[in-house]
């Protein structure tokens, strides 16, 4: 099921403008829905009072997973299935495992990670998310704010929020949920 | 109050006094207008020239290895020279984009996005000689340890051959992975720009990229750890390569100091193709202000660094071979400088070791055309150095008997030719419908970084006594 949303928007023309903007939006407490930038802005998450990415969590458990699977199947196939030879070598000979140990962790650690980047920021081949406005890739910095359910003095707090705050311009748009 | 970091020292990293609006314009438009006649010219002899190595592949095929003049005592030629000559060249983007990111080197923004574009196109051309090699190419998932019904019978894991397998997938996957995410935000900007049939393909491509704060944020996380991940792994891949060498029992092959060394000499290549590139592509799509003077003289000092650890692993190769008191060491050095091939020993010296020592100019590191022929120069003697390490290593046999020489048939140097074709192909492809430069993070460093940057919020610099500078809010 399609829904839509009401957004106002203020478009700033730098990042400095913008971090001071979020700063007066946190002390006044506004809801913020979410702030696009064309780059990323050193130190805007702390501003918005975003907690740190999780990412490499998820990477340390993938390249553990590498590590166990390479370790694993290379040790049962000389060890269990087909023991060989090679050169007077033990069977099971730890040090020439390791190259293969170490790209192995480097590739699961990676894909796991790429993969999971993508699937929570909800991103993939051909995916279509809502563009407010086609210049926040080039050179403005959006700060948007969800607007159903307010009422007109709410709406026009907003606003003048945006008026206080030096916005270059102030849009509404609907968007699908 | 926002402190822009201004460097007496450093120079400028983006030159002409760039707002973010124009650098979207200035790095966007090569891939919006229609091609121009010398790119146009360019693709068609790529196209050519990949042409003519599909037809020699082919025959390789068809006819089988006989059709290259390998022997019974000289079993790797041109195949495996050239396979170790574009692994080598591959390493100079994940190098830029991984390790000198970790060590918070702005300059490299300038040069990452083409720089890894290349490693890719590099190992695709590298990739194909193994392959080809094994003679039966559609018995190539041979290599690959997967439950079969031949037994179930397993690959080597105690075979360096077998760790390249490994090494060299992983790592044109992980660049892969890599230069694509970094290039999804740039994607997005042409998506934005573009109208029609172009917007729909950006928009596929683009990934529905919006650029949110909390996306920009795990973006960064990822690209530090994939990064982290990069830098062992362009480190492991040379050196894994060398094993094939260094593990076997070939006097002039098993030297313990090949890995560094060969970890050395893919970086002192791999620059020099970027530089190759790059001089050519800031030309062409007029890009003079992103890639500086200041990048090409960064660049020729790593050259000339890892030209010299080159040099010094070439003389300590010579000091241990006589300093081992084994005969047949010695034989095989005494033999690579004067033996039958001894004109590739000196093309090697000539182009590895004495001509990066011209970068100690500051003069020389700074011209442009003196870095262009320079860099072919390079490429040239790092070509040698594995024909040398190869070829002439195999060429003495134990038994006298034995011994050979090696010349390659037209199939072979027609699929060398044949890489460049493909390697060119892509490239110009790459340029024609991507921005070479990443923009996003060229707009990161341009208030750091700048030269005299003007948007809102510049910095005015007075240059009085106490070099204080001071904030100007510009119109809105």
């Amino acid at each position: 099921m399609k829904t839509e949303k009401e957004v106002l928007f203020g478009l700033y023309n730098d990042e400095v403008d913008l971090m001071k903007a979020i700063k007066v939006a946190k002390d006044d407490h506004l809801e913020i829905m979410d702030v696009y930038t064309p780059f990323p802005v050193h130190g805007l998450d702390d501003v918005m009072g975003l907690s740190e990415s999780r990412l490499h969590i998820a990477g340390f458990i993938f390249g553990a997973l590498g590590t166990l699977t390479a370790l694993g199947v290379m040790s049962w196939v000389f060890t269990r299935d087909w023991p060989i030879i090679f050169g007077g070598k033990p069977y099971f000979s730890l040090p020439a495992f390791i190259p293969i140990t170490f790209e192995l962790t480097v590739l699961f650690a990676s894909i796991g990670m790429v993969v999971t980047f993508y699937t929570i920021c909800g991103l993939g081949p051909g995916v279509v998310n809502p563009i407010l406005d086609t210049r926040i890739t080039d050179d403005k910095f959006c700060l948007a704010f969800e607007t159903d359910g307010l009422n007109t003095s709410e709406v026009d707090n907003l606003k003048r929020f945006f008026n206080t705050t030096a916005a270059a311009e102030v849009h509404t748009k609907s968007i699908s949920n | 109050m926002h402190h822009t970091v201004i460097s007496p020292i450093r120079e400028p990293l983006v030159e002409g006094a760039k707002t973010y609006h124009q650098i979207t314009e200035d790095i966007c438009s090569p891939a919006e207008r229609a091609p121009n006649l010398l790119w146009i010219v360019g693709f068609v002899l790529s196209l050519i020239t990949l042409g003519f190595g599909l037809a020699c592949i082919f025959i390789t095929i068809w006819w089988g290895i006989g059709t290259w003049n390998l022997n019974r005592t000289i079993g790797w030629g041109y195949d495996i020279t050239n396979f170790v000559w574009w692994i080598g060249i591959g390493h100079a983007g994940t190098l830029i984009s991984a390790i000198l990111l970790l060590f918070r080197q702005k300059w490299r923004t300038g040069v990452n996005r083409a720089a890894e574009a290349m490693t890719i196109f590099a190992v695709m051309c590298a990739g194909l000689f193994p392959i080809i090699h094994m003679g039966r190419v559609w018995l190539a998932m041979f290599i690959l340890p997967y439950p079969n019904t031949r037994g179930p019978l397993w690959v080597n894991f105690n075979s360096p051959l077998l760790w390249d397998v490994f090494a060299i997938s992983t790592y044109f996957t992980v660049s892969l992975l890599f230069w694509y995410t970094g290039l999804v935000p740039d994607l997005a900007t042409l998506r934005d720009r573009a109208t029609g049939l172009r917007k729909k393909i950006y928009s596929f491509v683009a990934f529905g990229w919006t650029g949110s704060a909390k996306h920009w944020q795990r973006w960064e996380s990822l690209s530090l750890v994939l990064a982290g991940l990069a830098t062992p792994l362009v480190l492991s891949v040379h050196t894994i390569v060398s094993f094939d060498f260094a593990t076997s029992v070939i006097p002039g092959w098993h030297t313990t100091i090949f890995p560094p060394y060969f970890v050395a000499g893919a970086i002192f290549s791999g620059f020099a193709m970027v530089l190759t590139l790059m001089i050519v592509t800031r030309k062409l799509f007029n890009l003079q202000e992103y890639i500086t003077l200041a990048h090409v003289e960064s660049m020729n000092k790593i050259i000339l660094l890892t030209g010299s650890i080159v040099g010094v692993a070439y003389l300590t190769e010579l000091f241990i071979a006589w300093y081992s008191g084994y005969v047949y060491e010695q034989f095989a050095f005494y033999n690579r400088a004067l033996g039958p091939y001894w004109w590739a020993y000196f093309g090697m010296m000539a182009c590895n070791v004495l001509s990066p020592q011209f970068f100690w100019s500051k003069k020389l590191r700074r011209s442009v055309v003196f870095t262009f022929w320079l860099s072919i120069f390079i490429n040239i003697g790092m070509w040698f150095e594995r024909f040398v390490i190869i070829v002439i290593s195999l060429h003495r046999d134990y038994l006298p008997s034995s011994w050979s020489y090696y010349s390659p048939t037209w199939v072979e140097i027609g699929i060398y030719i044949g890489t460049f074709g493909l390697f060119f192909t892509l490239f110009l492809i790459f340029a024609r419908v991507a921005p070479v430069i990443a923009i996003a993070e060229i707009k990161h460093i341009l208030k750091t970084a700048g030269d005299q940057y003007t948007g809102p919020n510049a910095t005015v610099h007075h240059h009085d006594d106490h070099g204080q500078s001071e904030s100007v809010e510009a119109n809105h």
